[in-house]
């Protein structure tokens, strides 16, 4: 039933050290479609590929605004997501409250890690099955994290999480030292073809699976009088970043199927439902 | 190990028939296979450094750090499951914070470190808790002067001279006998802390790593305090040299 | 054993007749254990603090061209005696904040504790995000309305006074809670005596008054307030917090001159 006589429980170390049921946790991450995560100097940026499980369902949200100054991405089990996110806006409510500030962004990611923690080590209980991408800007500047169900939280120029995100990381260890100084429309670009790696051959992003989050002061596309809190843009808006993407190359090396943003949803593949079911 | 599939290891509740609890032991492998942390007791103060591995190159550097504060005058180096090093900082925060607010002073090492051993030591009794996978040196100036503490997955803790937990930890161990270190001012104990940890990574087996380093002494005005950029730079840059000359 | 109303209610609580008769002396052998008449808010009274004992009093403080400046004397008093001389009642919280404090001196001992608590625990972060002064003024002042809201106050006035990214921050906090900032602030019975001086000396010059100046005008006041003043002492101290920090001055005294008492009413030796 068991892959080994270690992994069946996360208070169990096995005799190398390892805890089998926190590594499982992270594999849950990567059945959750891929999110993208960058940052400049001025900006930090989320990219994110939404499903759906049919035609007739709507698209699956994977960007939570936590506080006026920081947002997530996630990847994973939804509900753990919402649980963890929930428990992140109360922290941010109550520095708000307590200290008449907004909350900086490495305490607020240490608060998950913390609690992500305590399941790795008590019984009854599971890790958490969902990683997050966390974007902020606070008087250090613009940051991105990525948290993990292991407990950990890390600072990164650059991150992806979920399915087939190998891919996109390959492209953001290419081009991260291009990143610091781009405007934010280039950044969007590059996030843009991170995400793209981590999509099957067949399928390409349009402005119906793709969620972009931004924090920073506003672009040139957005309205000037934006103050740089967290957004979202999806749907039309999205539109015009996703018309700045290089089109794609094929396995020939050509370019081919330039990239049709209004494309309609495509019909779900097969591996691309797998989302909460084992 | 013989003990793999006899059932005896499954839970830090139970012990083996010759009386070992394996889960702990386990735990040390956690500790084992970590980066290596180590920590130096001289003359007039502590010096922490640690191996910081770095698992990927888009991570920021100097972010994500594995030296934790406790205390004004305390500092923890953990090495193990780095969330674990979290959780036993944060657990260590609170116990000084307490010690304060009963005594209105701050905390002795020893204190403390009984504190995180009792700490620690609760989470090998049940089978509903792991142990935890970390060692944590705990480093520090009190009214008694400088004074060393490793806490282990079983919860003993000793005091030290030098110490060393992780991957690198007997080589460390060797570097760290042949230097006086009841003799060293902290200044010169930064520049052994950076040879060895540079000495003791393995290039070949492991991956990229980042060298970080926290001293607590008269120089700080007794305050647990990350080493400043330039002595920092001067110790990593004359560490490598070093390294180089032994290399050739 | 006697019956209430309660426990006539609980079969548990109906005990027998030998109990009635001969109380167990302690009550080893009672099945009624933990079967309490329910205690409500009329059960019995609890008395809150209603007045502070041992007491400090005013604490001035302006805005100036570099910062803030706040001054408090040394005295603690019991009633109306002198009774402790050397209390300082101005504390440094970091590096960029000081607060003033009149009012019960164990409250603000206790104020104290846990800023300074607070204060480690930011240490411990290390992480570029300091609290400055606005951000401790908020949650002191969440401290004291938490605690007037409990009915048990904490019997002090307070003064924030700070300086961090180049802003001043000067605000007050009472007992009640209640919060208000202005460029001069005072508490207790400077609030009447010294404050109509401040404002005169201090509004509409924040920006241009040289530290020089600053400390005439508080040292004026803390003289007058300490002719006044029969709580007061003439051994005080004066915080400047700016730019380069926090500094709480050596204790210091006014000059004072009282030959015109003899002149006074009551004061000397005429007897009508």
């Amino acid at each position: 039933m068991f892959r080994n006589t270690y992994d069946s429980d996360n208070t169990v170390f096995s005799p190398q050290g390892r805890l089998h049921q926190v590594e499982y946790a992270l594999e849950a991450v990567k059945q959750g479609s891929a999110a993208v995560g960058l940052r400049s100097n001025t900006h930090a940026i989320l990219l994110a590929l939404k499903r759906s499980t049919g035609e007739l369902a709507s698209y699956q949200q994977k960007m939570f605004r936590i506080d006026d100054h920081v947002g997530i991405a996630i990847a994973g089990l939804t509900s753990d997501a919402r649980v963890l996110s929930n428990f992140m806006r109360q922290q941010a409510m109550s520095e708000r409250m307590i200290f008449n500030r907004p909350i900086p962004v490495n305490r607020l990611v240490s608060s998950i890690a913390d609690k992500a923690q305590v399941n790795t080590q008590e019984y009854g209980r599971r890790p958490y099955g969902v990683g997050f991408l966390v974007i902020g800007s606070d008087r250090s500047g613009a940051h991105l994290y990525e948290f993990s169900p292991s407990g950990n939280a890390y600072e990164y120029y650059a991150m992806s999480i979920g399915a087939r995100s190998q891919s996109a990381k390959t492209y953001l260890e290419k081009h991260f030292e291009e990143f610091a100084d781009c405007s934010l429309e280039e950044l969007i670009t590059h996030g843009l073809h991170a995400l793209r790696e981590s999509l099957q051959q067949d399928k390409d992003l349009t402005i119906h699976n793709t969620s972009i989050g931004v924090v920073g002061p506003a672009g040139e596309h957005e309205h000037p009088a934006l103050r740089g809190g967290f957004r979202i843009i999806e749907g039309e808006k999205a539109q015009v970043y996703l018309s700045s993407m290089r089109p794609k190359e094929t396995e020939g090396g050509g370019t081919a199927t330039p990239a049709v943003p209004d494309a309609p949803p495509a019909a779900p593949g097969a591996d691309e439902d797998v989302q909460m079911a084992e | 190990m013989t003990s793999i599939g006899t059932g005896y290891d499954l839970s830090s509740s139970t012990y083996s028939p010759d009386g070992r609890i394996f889960q702990v032991e386990y735990a040390n492998k956690a500790v084992e296979n970590s980066g290596t942390a180590i920590g130096l007791r001289v003359k007039d103060g502590i010096v922490l450094a640690v191996e910081k591995l770095v698992h990927s190159k888009l991570l920021v550097p100097g972010a994500n750090r594995r030296i934790q504060t406790v205390d004004r005058h305390i500092g923890v180096a953990t090495a193990g499951l780095l969330a674990d090093g979290r959780h036993f900082a944060n657990r260590a925060r609170d116990e000084a914070s307490g010690y304060r607010d009963t005594y209105q002073s701050p905390p002795p090492l020893k204190a403390l470190a009984d504190r995180m051993g009792l700490y620690v030591q609760a989470y090998t009794l049940y089978s509903s808790v792991r142990p935890f996978g970390i060692s944590g040196i705990i480093g520090g100036i009190d009214k008694t002067g400088p004074a060393l503490y490793v806490v282990e997955p079983s919860g003993v803790y000793y005091g030290y001279h030098g110490a060393a937990v992780g991957k690198g930890r007997q080589l460390a161990k060797t570097e760290l006998e042949k230097l006086k270190l009841a003799e060293l001012s902290t200044r010169e104990a930064i520049f052994e802390a950076a040879r060895i940890i540079h000495l003791v990574h393995d290039d070949a087996k492991d991956k990229e790593f980042e060298l970080e380093l926290s001293w607590v002494g008269e120089e700080t005005g007794g305050l647990h305090l990350p080493v400043p950029k330039d002595l920092f730079d001067e110790a990593d840059k004359k560490a490598r040299a070093e390294l180089m000359v032994v290399d050739d | 054993m006697n019956f209430s109303s309660h426990s006539t209610m609980n079969p548990m609580a109906w005990g027998n007749l030998r109990e009635d008769a001969y109380p167990e002396p302690f009550g080893a052998y009672s099945h009624n254990q933990g079967v309490k008449p329910r205690a409500d808010a009329f059960t019995d009274g609890v008395q809150r603090t209603q007045q502070p004992i041992v007491t400090g009093t005013s604490v001035l403080a302006i805005k100036y061209k570099d910062g803030i400046m706040m001054a408090a004397d040394n005295l603690a008093s019991y009633g109306s005696l002198a009774r402790f001389k050397d209390i300082q009642r101005l504390h440094a919280v970091g590096d960029y904040t000081v607060i003033g404090a009149g009012g019960d001196m164990s409250d603000f001992q206790y104020l104290q504790q846990i800023l300074d608590d607070l204060m480690v625990e930011e240490f411990a972060a290390e992480d570029g995000h300091p609290l400055g002064p606005a951000e401790i003024y908020e949650y002191l002042s969440q401290i004291m309305y938490g605690r007037r809201s409990k009915i048990n106050p904490l019997w002090n006035s307070l003064l924030v006074g700070g300086f961090k990214d180049g802003k001043r921050f000067l605000g007050y906090v009472d007992l009640l809670g209640t919060t208000y900032t202005a460029s001069t602030l005072a508490t207790g019975y400077g609030a009447y005596i010294a404050q109509p001086l401040l404002r005169k000396a201090v509004e509409g010059r924040e920006d241009t008054l040289t530290e020089e100046e600053a400390r005439e005008i508080i040292k004026e006041s803390m003289k007058v307030l300490y002719y006044r003043d029969a709580r007061s002492l003439n051994k005080f101290q004066i915080a400047t917090i700016t730019e380069k920090g926090a500094v709480i001055s050596e204790s210091m005294s006014s000059e004072t001159i009282w030959a015109f008492a003899e002149g006074i009413r009551g004061y000397g030796a005429q007897t009508s």
